[in-house]
């Protein structure tokens, strides 16, 4: 019997009630009396000089309050960068200057180079036509190899080059790999791009700034995965305002996928012009405009090397990758080719040699950093391909060549070669629920069907390791992050026995309110209608790192269990003196305390109702009231993992793939909303099919944006969809937080798309064409080209 | 957007006084402009909307002619041209989505002619007469380009007249992003031949496939096809495909309008 509550249950998301009705409460829906409108002027050159301003007429005009430009923010600090690279040679990577609004030079189509505040949009928008700005434009840095050549035109000229890092993970292990990738029986080498990407979140950002003369206090509104971390980043690093006089509110977020997790120039610009006018200043993004100010993703072009010996096993990884930064250092790009990525090479298997270069680059394009999946989709898409393409050389079964280099069930805890130790896991068993779902033997039957219709059909598998919940801080700390990565959170039980828990996380779509409610609801013995999730407001939740790298039941969620369990042992001292036991002898089940091996109880109610009426209370040994904090910080990162088999029908006159099937068979750990972990699995299916298929960000050699609009930027339809069978009943707990979860959120789109393009070329190679690649997305024209040459 | 007059008038005389005016713009499904003038790509000081004018809307058939009012949307020709010219209503089912179905009419699309519209190869593949204001003008005559047509500042399109053929189908492969055609074409079949028109591919528009029309005329079959290359200097290449995968699919695509021609 599936339960209908608690964890492990599927109630319906309690927060959709609003989000389906018009009642959510979404940063464009704060309007503010008194409010201006900020138009923000962008470059419409990749790369120029900025030679001149002239704002006269625009200020002149009415209703304009103001147009600022860079010298307006001489005293602030610029864009701050959270995490700092050390290259192969210790040094620090080169952090380039990024103001709010663009100084002297303009370094990216998009890039902001003045704001006019005025009475109403469109008045901000007309006086914006009435500025004159001379630009001088330069040449433009777009390929990557070219921008780190000798006399390359560099993006940023106080920086000695374009080259952001060097990066080598393992860096001892470097000539060791060497040798053994010259000595192996067989190496497998490929050539690939981890193609560009825009987030594209369904609601665009936003962000209304606030301050009150009264008290000194700013508040700003925004779009934010985190808006502690906004708060901390803004407040000390651009504008010098202190936590306790700086609130940041992200209410309802429509969307992030990373997106959202990174400090913008247009959240300094209108806390710091609400001082400056005293009037609040509201930014609504529009789409457009996203596609050219909103951190893009992914942007890898990489070479990888893999051996192995005799029998298949693989002996060593190499790997160079070039990692598009765009022309500033977004809050946490250099993170993510390197220890999100580097970290992830060993992907299931046994390799004891790996090294992993990574080249960052600067180039004139708008800046790159984490989008769902962050550095992992870029490692495991290389690891899975390029095993693909060994197992054809080598003429063993795909499936076959994973399952002999699997590290094996009982290998757990496993060391990798890259740093970090998985605790548990069982791939075989996700690869046999994967088969088994797909329909994996049967295939040919099906294959001859399409044949028969003039179809190629194909069949693409490929295993995933995530890590979510990337900790613990001590480590990142010397990983390089420049900040902690735990999270807080409080628990305050009211009088009459309602819970209203503040967490530091914060959804975005994922159903926060339901699943975190779920386990209180479990651990308490009450109904989860009792329980409120409060989030995504500074003044009300303590601290908080915020929702990304699927992190936020493994990190979030320990903690709320933490408070939980303090929460638990109060009422149990509260509840032993009510009924006059020992503590040691009191249960909590189902909201009643009873005594154990009596018929003696108190109800929950009961008992919160005496911490805030202590009337008949150990006011002597515990404090009235029932609240509780804490902050988790995990020993280790999770692991999720699984197989993806998919399924296409390439049409041979048209190049156009179908979509057929697609089957996950994921290890989460434990589950606790089982609904939504699928539709989490759906999502991140969309995203990383999305990516495989159909979506490109494209630049011209002149640093134009083409992919500028959904005209031209494919985003996946509904209809693009295939059947999905999603499946996570292979289950192997983490071992070392307290609901042994792992996370669910970027799954989807790390795993799917080397099972797309493993699909495709399965498809050409059984219809006799020996295409050994084709880069996403693997669009109609790219698979015909690359059928005909 | 920037601000703009909007006039509403009911007959064809009101409309095409009111285009007189400097600065004035007809309206029709607003599909296309709107976008436009929110990007302050256009900033018309006069919109006239034309759906309020009289005699400009609907679908009507006799005597082998199919005739639709400029301001039809493609909501209605799909569904009222369904069994007078299905090859017709099936390529209106075909173009955007709903919403753009709803609003976009066929006098729009053909003022705007686009080059990876639908619209236009109907009505050059059909032969149809672009009935204005002032005149009727020919397909043949009438599309002159990309974005380029016949009609002059003030003409307003009050409806199209299509010869039905004996068979015809549009087959259209869909960019991607848009959706609008990559590379659509229809073919018709007509006692006296058969016609042949492509859109999405090339530089200049829409245009008749004069090669194949001629081994079609010969012998309705796509093997008739099969040795026809069409040359792919002038086609249309972006980050969607190149020229010669659009030459390509030009090729493809008649192929398979001629076998699923109804
Ligand atoms: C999301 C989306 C998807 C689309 N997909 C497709 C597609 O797949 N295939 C396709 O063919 N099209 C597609 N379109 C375009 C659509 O068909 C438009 O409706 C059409 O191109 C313009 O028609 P309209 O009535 O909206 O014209 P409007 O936008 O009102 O006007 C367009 C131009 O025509 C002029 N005009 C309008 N009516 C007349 C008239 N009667 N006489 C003279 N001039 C006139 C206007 O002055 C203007 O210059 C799509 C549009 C959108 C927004």
């Amino acid at each position: 019997m599936p339960k209908d509550s608690g964890i492990g249950a599927s109630p319906k998301r309690r927060e959709d009630v609003r989000f389906l009705t018009g009642t959510g409460n979404y940063t464009d829906d704060i309007n503010i009396h008194g409010q201006a409108y900020a138009w923000f002027i962008r470059s419409d050159a990749a790369h120029g000089k900025i030679n001149n301003i002239d704002a006269s007429a625009a200020e002149a005009m009415d209703g304009v309050l103001k147009v600022f430009t860079s010298a307006d923010f001489a005293e602030a600090g610029g864009m701050p960068c959270g995490w700092q690279v050390t290259d192969r040679h210790g040094e620090a990577m080169q952090e380039p200057k990024h103001p709010i609004l663009a100084e002297g030079k303009v370094r990216h189509v998009g890039d902001p180079i003045a704001v006019v505040v005025a009475d109403t949009p469109d008045l901000a928008r007309d006086a914006a036509e009435a500025v004159e700005i001379d630009i001088e434009e330069l040449e433009a840095v777009m390929d990557m190899k070219a921008a780190v050549a000798d006399g390359a035109t560099k993006v940023h000229d106080d920086l000695t080059s374009n080259l952001c890092y060097d990066w080598g993970f393992v860096e001892e292990n470097r000539e060791a790999v060497d040798e053994a990738i010259k000595s192996a029986a067989h190496v497998t080498t490929l050539e690939l791009v981890n193609n560009r990407l825009v987030a594209n979140p369904m609601e665009p950002r936003v962000a209304v700034g606030d301050y009150n003369r009264a008290n000194d206090e700013h508040t700003l509104y925004t779009t934010s995965q985190n808006p502690h971390v906004i708060r901390l980043l803004m407040g000390a690093f651009v504008l010098g305002i202190p936590e306790h006089k700086l609130r940041v509110v992200a209410p309802d977020v429509g969307g992030g996928f990373g997106a959202k997790i990174f400090h913008y120039a247009e959240e300094a610009f209108v806390t710091f012009a609400a001082k400056a006018l005293n009037r609040p200043v509201k930014w609504t993004c529009s789409r457009s405009e996203a596609f050219i100010s909103d951190a893009h993703g992914r942007d890898h072009v990489t070479k990888i090397e893999l051996a192995m010996d005799e029998n298949h096993k693989f002996t060593a990884i190499r790997t160079d990758t070039y990692a598009n930064m765009g022309a500033y250092l977004s809050t946490f790009a250099p993170s993510v080719p390197t220890w999100l990525h580097g970290t992830l090479m060993a992907g299931n298997y046994t390799t004891p040699l790996i090294y992993v270069n990574v080249k960052a680059v600067f180039t004139n394009t708008v800046p790159v950093d984490a989008y769902r999946g962050a550095g992992r989709p870029e490692a495991t898409f290389q690891l899975e391909r390029v095993i693909d393409k060994a197992a054809r050389e080598l003429d063993i079964d795909p499936v076959e060549l994973r399952r002999i280099n699997f590290i094996q069930p009982d290998q757990f805890p496993y060391d990798t070669p890259v740093a970090v130790s998985y605790d548990t896991g069982n791939y075989q068993a996700t690869m046999d629920k994967a088969l088994e779902i797909s329909g994996y033997a049967d295939f040919e039957a099906r294959r001859a069907e399409s044949e028969a219709r003039g179809k190629l059909r194909g069949i693409g598998v490929a295993h995933y390791i995530e890590a979510c919940g990337i900790a613990p801080s001590n480590l990142v700390g010397q990983l390089g992050a420049r900040a902690g990565l735990y999270e807080s959170a409080t628990v305050r039980v009211n009088a009459t026995g309602s819970i209203s828990v503040f967490t530091g996380s914060h959804s975005h779509g994922q159903g926060h309110e339901t699943t975190f409610a779920q386990v209180v609801a479990e651990m308490i013995g009450v109904d989860a209608s009792q329980i409120d999730i409060v989030h995504g407001d500074t003044s009300k939740v303590p601290m908080g790192m915020g929702t990304y790298g699927s992190r936020s039941i493994a990190v979030g969620g320990s903690a709320m269990v933490r408070a939980t369990e303090k929460i638990i042992n109060k009422a149990k001292k509260i509840a032993a003196h009510l009924m006059e036991a020992s503590e040691a002898d009191i249960e909590l089940k189902d909201g009643q305390f009873s005594v154990a091996g009596t018929d003696k109880s108190v109800a929950w109610g009961d008992v919160t109702l005496a911490a805030y009426v202590p009337h008949n209370y150990p006011l002597e040994e515990i404090e009235p009231g029932l609240e509780e904090s804490a902050f988790y910080d995990p020993a280790n990162f999770t692991y999720p993992s699984g197989a993806y088999i998919c399924e296409v029908e390439v049409d041979p006159e048209t190049g156009e793939v179908d979509m057929l099937g697609f089957t996950a068979a994921d290890d989460f750990g434990n589950v606790i909303n089982p609904m939504i972990v699928e539709g989490q699995v759906h999502g991140g299916l969309a995203q990383g099919i999305g990516q495989a298929m159909m979506e490109n960000c494209v630049y011209d050699e002149n640093g134009q944006l083409l992919s500028g609009s959904f005209m031209d930027y494919t985003m996946p339809r509904a209809d693009d969809m295939p059947m999905m069978n999603v499946d996570h009943s292979c289950q192997t707990p983490c071992t070392h937080n307290p609901l042994g979860v792992k996370g669910c959120g970027e799954a989807g789109a790390i795993g799917s798309p080397p099972a797309v393009v493993n699909a495709v070329i399965d498809a050409l190679h059984r219809a006799g064409n020996k295409v050994e690649h084709i880069d996403m997305p693997v669009s109609p024209a790219r698979v015909w080209k690359a059928m005909h040459g | 957007m920037n601000n703009f007059e909007f006039v509403k008038p009911s007959t064809v005389e009101e409309a095409s006084a009111a285009l007189q005016s400097e600065g004035a713009q007809a309206l029709g499904g607003g599909q296309t402009l709107l976008p436009t003038m929110k990007q302050r790509l256009a900033s018309p000081e006069t919109l006239v909307s034309l759906t309020g004018v009289e005699g400009m809307v609907g679908v009507s058939a006799s005597d082998g002619t199919v005739t639709v009012g400029g301001t039809t949307t493609h909501a209605q020709v799909a569904a009222e041209a369904a069994s007078a010219y299905p090859a017709l209503a099936a390529l209106a089912g075909q173009i955007g989505d709903p919403a753009v179905r709803n609003r976009g009419t066929i006098g729009g699309s053909l003022a705007n002619n686009d080059p990876a519209a639908c619209y236009p190869s109907a009505a050059l593949g059909s032969g149809a007469s672009i009935s204005t204001n002032k005149r009727n003008i020919a397909a043949d005559d009438y599309f002159q380009g990309m974005f380029e047509t016949a009609l002059e500042e003030d003409e307003i399109i009050t409806s199209v007249s299509f010869p039905v053929p004996e068979a015809a189908s549009y087959q259209k492969f869909l960019q991607p992003a848009s959706r609008f055609a990559l590379t659509g074409v229809f073919v018709a079949k007509f006692p006296g031949g058969v016609r042949v028109a492509v859109t999405g591919a090339s530089n200049n528009g829409v245009f008749r496939w004069t090669e194949a029309e001629e081994a079609l005329s010969k012998e309705f079959r796509a093997d008739a096809l099969m040795d026809l290359r069409i040359n792919h200097l002038n086609m249309i290449s972006d980050l969607h495909g190149s020229q010669e995968y659009r030459a390509h699919l030009v090729g493809v695509m008649t192929r398979r309008a001629v076998e699923s021609a109804s």
